[in-house]
């Protein structure tokens, strides 16, 4: 059971929630319409799923298994403990999934970034996604923010506006594949925030001395903000309840910032070609803030994008003197190390660029010892020993 | 329906002291050819409500911080008409947008975000300069997304293109083969892929950006890139049997 952050004015002011006085129509009724004419079918949750509350109060289910892994570009490129560590909790949850090759990225990102596509494409790209989970049996959970939230906008696109539909489901036709939409879009942190209390049952770290600040990823709960995590018992219910509850759960404290609302500063071009506004907004509206109101011994995220930016933006400041040094992770990340994962095996944290060595000393990891485990991996594999290394290598 | 160009502009009248607007040399008719198609965009109606001027999407919008940038401005423009104006940020505001969508909490439901996205697409569409000039340098991006179904590969983590990230990249970059083998899901064992992605898969995606004209936007931004694109995709299809 997770406990009240004590935010004062959060307590004084209950936010009350009420579905039937939502200020937008359940999309989800819209496509069940749909598939009673016959024109798109939805993929049902598989059981066993928990029931979980959403902004306005409705009910949204989170599949526990047999879940179709919708990996993330730049987790699997450039963060790739963050994608290692979401299998890792789902084997060691003991739950069933799929790693398909049969995916592309979402290709949201190159969207918002060059907008060289279109709402055609865009649906294309994210039915074909779902056609490929839907002949697997599997049900699609979505590793990244802005692939769940602009997979969301391609749902309001083809629900609402027959022309769109009736273009995907010509391109989808010429692929071979049938028009398939997901009962629900599952990012995969609200998976996590599913099963928050599992992990806390396994959890063999110690984490009630670490101080954490939440990063809400802006493609989470701004972008369709009618699907984001909201629970009476975080923040009053007045910010999304994902990450949060997680922290909760394993123990540690969230720490308050007043900047909490503002994005990272990717900014999808910038990140690329503009890094100096992305630095300059990580760096003075998020990483010192949080300095500054909380000092933190980690900040906590949920998408791709945020974990980057806050990460990577922290060298450069430092030759201007200015107060960074926080090391950035995601959820799945953290509860993994909390669950007794190895740091480099699993956490793969030597991806990571701003020092993490003193979080792991104050979560009780010796990270000295670890590495030398890592390297002596890395040399198997150099030396052909091993192709790979494996799950059961991890394990072992 | 096509409108003609006001009698005068707002400089134009007698009294008036603000500058000359940027881009008089463009024919009204071509700026207002390009606002009809930004209307007819069927995300359009559910992106602009009618605009309070409250200024909450400012408030919110990380880009207004750093730049001269307001998506109330985008909002407003767009609910007035102002084809001269749309035409100016078309060019000189839109790439400013960080396409967080913090601004979709607009109390009259509006998205300064969503619009900029419709904004910037008919902007390629057309291959502004404007728009050329802000993608340049991002060819490779698109390149890659394109060709392989994968935006972010980890061989794009090089010390040159990130200096600013610190040595870190470069031990990455050096170790990137064995790193990559170090990885326990089978998926990540790539370099020039985010994951492995399938042959069939790859060629279902390059038949979408066929069947959806996305090639066409390309050929206008950027006819390079367009041909390099094409040759990658037309081997693999030809070899599947289709002619495209």
């Amino acid at each position: 059971m997770t406990s009240i952050i004590p935010v004062e004015s959060l307590k004084t002011k209950p936010f009350r929630v009420d579905p039937s006085e939502a200020p937008t129509a359940d999309i989800r009724e819209a496509l069940f319409e749909l598939e009673e004419a016959g024109e798109i079918i939805v993929q049902r949750v598989p059981e066993p799923y928990v029931e979980v509350m959403t902004k306005y109060g409705r009910t949204k289910k989170i599949p526990l298994g047999q879940t179709w892994h919708h990996k993330s570009c730049g987790q699997c490129g450039h963060i790739p403990g963050y994608s290692t560590a979401i299998f890792w909790l789902t084997r060691k949850l003991g739950y069933d999934y799929l790693d398909p090759k049969d995916q592309t990225s979402c290709t949201a990102w190159n969207y918002y970034a060059s907008a060289t596509s279109n709402v055609a494409a865009q649906g294309g790209v994210a039915m074909r996604n779902f056609a490929a989970a839907y002949e697997t049996g599997y049900f699609p959970i979505i590793h990244c923010g802005t692939s769940y939230g602009h997979y969301k906008e391609v749902r309001q696109e083809i629900v609402h506006h027959g022309d769109v539909r009736e273009k995907v489901r010509d391109i989808m036709s010429k692929l071979g594949k049938p028009l398939v939409m997901p009962e629900e879009i599952v990012h995969y942190s609200e998976w996590v925030h599913a099963v928050r209390d599992q992990i806390a049952q396994h959890q063999v770290r110690d984490f009630s001395d670490i101080v954490a600040c939440v990063h809400p990823a802006c493609h989470y709960y701004k972008l369709i903000q009618e699907d984001a995590i909201y629970d009476p018992d975080i923040y009053g219910g007045q910010r999304t309840a994902t990450v949060s509850g997680l922290i909760l759960a394993l123990g540690a404290e969230v720490a308050d910032y007043s900047t909490f609302f503002d994005c990272c500063g990717f900014g999808f071009r910038h990140i690329l070609v503009s890094r100096d506004f992305s630095r300059s907004f990580a760096t003075m509206r998020k990483i010192e803030v949080m300095k500054e109101e909380a000092n933190p011994d980690v900040v906590i995220t949920h998408d791709t994008g945020c974990v980057t930016t806050l990460d990577k933006s922290q060298f450069a400041p430092q030759a201007h003197g200015r107060n960074v040094g926080v090391p950035v992770m995601s959820d799945a990340q953290f509860a993994a190390l909390a669950m007794g994962a190895h740091p480099y095996r699993v956490c793969q944290l030597h991806w990571h660029s701003t020092d993490y060595r003193p979080l792991l000393e104050k979560m009780g990891i010796d990270w000295e010892a670890a590495w030398i485990e890592f390297e002596k991996d890395l040399k198997r594999l150099e030396a052909n020993e091993i192709e790979y290394l494996t799950w059961e290598d991890v394990d072992g | 329906m096509s409108r003609a160009a006001p009698a005068t502009t707002f400089a134009q009248r007698p009294g008036a002291t603000l500058a000359p607007r940027a881009y008089e040399d463009v024919p009204y008719e071509e700026k207002l050819a390009l606002w009809e198609e930004v209307k007819a965009d069927p995300r359009f109606p559910d992106y602009l409500y009618g605009c309070y001027e409250c200024g909450i999407c400012v408030a919110a919008c990380p880009s207004a911080r750093f730049y001269d940038f307001s998506p109330r401005k985008i909002a407003q423009a767009a609910a007035r008409e102002d084809v001269e104006l749309i035409f100016e940020q078309m060019n000189d505001d839109v790439w400013n947008c960080s396409q967080c969508f913090s601004c979709d909490r607009c109390p009259r439901q509006n998205s300064p975000g969503g619009l900029i996205t419709i904004l910037r697409e008919v902007a390629v569409r057309h291959g502004l300069a404007s728009s050329q000039e802000a993608l340049e340098g991002y060819g490779r991006v698109v390149y890659k997304i394109m060709t392989t179904g994968t935006q972010v590969s980890p061989d794009m983590l090089q010390p040159d293109a990130f200096p600013d990230w610190g040595p870190d990249v470069k031990e990455v970059s050096d170790q990137l083969d064995l790193w990559r083998r170090a990885l326990p899901p089978e998926t990540l064992h790539t370099t020039s892929t985010g994951w492995e992605v399938s042959e069939k898969t790859l060629l279902e995606l390059y038949l979408i950006w066929h069947y959806s004209d996305v090639m066409d936007m390309i050929e206008e931004v950027d006819e390079g890139l367009h041909m390099i694109i094409l040759d990658v995709m037309e081997e693999t299809l030809e070899e599947a049997g289709y002619e495209i």
